[in-house]
């Protein structure tokens, strides 16, 4: 008996030494010290001085956090809410018309075309719609060509035009994410609710709301979650794409705190900023887990 | 499996692309038929994916042309010839050799890092089911949330402190302790469905915890393992943040990091724009084309549990 036991219960926490430590010292550390710095005013150098809550005070009046706050709205339907509807709408187009009637191998075609984006770096893809979307760039020569010039802009130095466009851009980047986890989880229906659904005189439309939204429910849930936390932490693609601009217009919070860790050297603003940040990503995930883990039983 | 054929494979038996054939071949004689309507949404959704796809395509023939032919035909021609100078003058001035070999570097020791800690924790928590396992999986999860830049001025600073700033080592273990955490996660929860007789049997046979893990649950996790792996390499190569903070000179950037640089240099140099976009593409497409079943397959295993 007692040689069975034991393997079982002791011995194995060894194990979980090192990576706990790591985990510890990499990022439990800097947390803590974030928090810290951000009851302080500190340039970085020398020691910082305690000034309680004076960041948090200063942010909550200051217009560029705001501005920051709202843009990170509009980030997260480019990345989260667009793409979960789009994704939808062409898995099931994908999977319950296409895959039918012309094979599961042009669907992997269109899926790999469609999640591409994913694996390219987002300051390399930053790169390239920049390029595009320049003044001079192919779209507004595209527009030229087939007669609209008239329709050209700045794309992304239009204080009311560069969010809509950047909003764009995530929606490109982000649409192959929930696309392919969809498609995965369509595996899951049983094709005889469909054709049974089919033959009952059920259109295409309503075997989407009444099978495949409801069926997909973990997926959008599992989609939306990420993809929001992630929407909060946006900083590459801004960075590359308008670096916030023009104005506070693109500002997001992530490059916001940047600026004033790195720009600025107002490391005890720039920590205010990022905390903020910080609780928020935790309250969510928090609420968003527990929730599953109820529903999971 | 053996019987019912029209029931779909399941998640992760999912097979690549041109291999779905059995499937296929039964839904098209349960009746189905093609019409004219199917052939023109088929090309509706190819015309989506074409233009969607296009600013790659938009790239790959602006990064041949002279900035005379740019100038004079915009960015939508055919180049005049293909002229490879211009990615190759952008190859030296970034010097994308060397950027290449970085983030191989980078990426490589990443996987290495995140795996092993992910293994061992892991282990301890999915196998070992030792005390507090519970909270130690929570407190995973949770430090897999945090933003970057939540942590990133404290690991700037310390880096400094301790001689690890602007140096690959001191990287790489953080990206890989990093995505442990993940790991971590992921694996525990494979792990605690783990056949349990096996382990006993081994252990009754007298196998210690290191030739159980070694032995029987290295081999049999492996299918996640390589997933997880190739998801690593993509993530650690397509960091931002920490690599603009923590890796400032030429000898130790990555590729994106390296590219980005030409964003604000060059952007007079149209072509030389384009080209330095190729340059960052090229890598992860063949990487892509090379790992597509893990990359697709690994999305849903991230995901659902």
């Amino acid at each position: 008996m007692k040689t069975t036991r034991h393997p079982r219960s002791t011995g194995y926490a060894v194990f979980l030494a090192p990576g706990l430590l790591l985990a510890l010292v990499f990022l439990v550390v800097p947390l803590v010290m974030t928090f810290y710095y951000s009851l302080t005013a500190w340039q970085g150098i020398g020691d910082p001085t305690f000034t309680g809550l004076d960041n948090y005070t200063r942010l909550f009046q200051d217009a560029d956090f705001w501005a920051s706050f709202r843009n990170i709205a509009f980030v997260i339907i480019g990345i989260a809410v667009v793409p979960t509807l789009l994704g939808l709408f062409l898995a099931a187009l994908l999977f319950d018309y296409i895959g039918k009637k012309h094979g599961d191998g042009l669907v992997g075609i269109f899926r790999s075309g469609l999640y591409l984006p994913q694996v390219i770096p987002v300051a390399v893809t930053g790169l390239m719609w920049g390029w595009i979307l320049a003044p001079e760039g192919a779209v507004n020569s595209l527009l030229d060509k087939i007669g609209l010039g008239s329709l050209a802009e700045n794309w992304l130095g239009d204080p009311d035009l560069a969010l809509w466009v950047v909003l764009g851009v995530l929606v490109w980047m982000q649409l192959g994410y929930p696309l392919v986890l969809f498609l995965s989880g369509l595996q899951r229906i049983d094709p005889e609710l469909y054709e049974a659904a089919s033959l009952d005189g059920a259109t295409w439309w309503q075997r989407f709301t009444r099978i495949t939204v409801p069926i997909l429910r973990p997926e959008v849930y599992v989609v939306l979650v990420t993809t929001t936390i992630a929407g909060l932490k946006v900083f590459a693609q801004i960075f590359v794409l308008t670096g916030g601009g023009p104005g506070n217009s693109t500002l997001v919070p992530a490059y916001f705190a940047y600026q004033n860790f790195f720009e600025r050297a107002d490391v005890g603003y720039g920590s205010a900023i990022s905390s903020t940040i910080t609780l928020l990503v935790l309250i969510i995930a928090g609420t968003m887990l527990t929730r599953q883990a109820r529903e999971d039983g | 499996m053996t019987t019912d054929t029209t029931t779909p494979p399941r998640t992760h038996k999912t097979t690549a692309p041109g291999h779905a054939a059995p499937r296929r071949t039964k839904r098209r004689t349960a009746g189905k038929r093609r019409s004219a309507g199917s052939y023109a949404v088929v090309a509706a959704v190819t015309v989506f994916v074409l233009a969607f796809l296009a600013p790659f395509a938009i790239i790959l023939l602006n990064s041949f042309k002279t900035s005379a032919d740019y100038r004079s035909h915009g960015s939508l021609s055919w180049p005049e010839h293909w002229n490879w100078d211009i990615i190759s003058d952008v190859w030296q001035r970034v010097d994308f050799t060397q950027k290449l070999i970085n983030s191989i570097e980078i990426s490589l020791g990443v996987v290495l890092i995140a795996v092993v800690l992910a293994l061992f924790n892991a282990y301890a928590i999915g196998i070992g089911r030792i005390r507090w396992r519970t909270a130690f999986l929570v407190f995973f999860l949770g430090v897999n949330v945090l933003p970057q830049e939540g942590l990133v001025y404290p690991i700037y600073y310390l880096f400094k402190e301790m001689g690890l700033y602007d140096g690959k080592l001191g990287y790489t273990i953080l990206v890989g302790v990093t995505y442990s955490a993940f790991g971590t996660y992921l694996l525990s929860s494979v792990f605690s469905s783990f056949p349990r007789e096996l382990i006993e049997a081994a252990s009754l046979d007298g196998a210690g915890r290191w030739t159980i893990l070694w032995r029987i649950i290295l081999p049999m996790s492996w299918p996640t393992l390589s997933v997880m792996c190739v998801f690593f390499f993509v993530w650690s190569w397509n960091e931002f943040l920490y690599p603009l903070v923590l890796l400032i000179s030429n000898d130790n950037q990555t590729v994106p990091l390296g590219l980005s640089v030409m964003q604000g240099q060059y952007t007079s140099d149209p072509t030389a724009m384009s080209a330095a976009a190729l340059l960052g593409v090229i890598p992860m497409i063949v990487f892509f084309l090379v790992f597509q079943r893990s990359l697709t397959r690994g999305v849903t295993a991230g995901a659902v549990k």
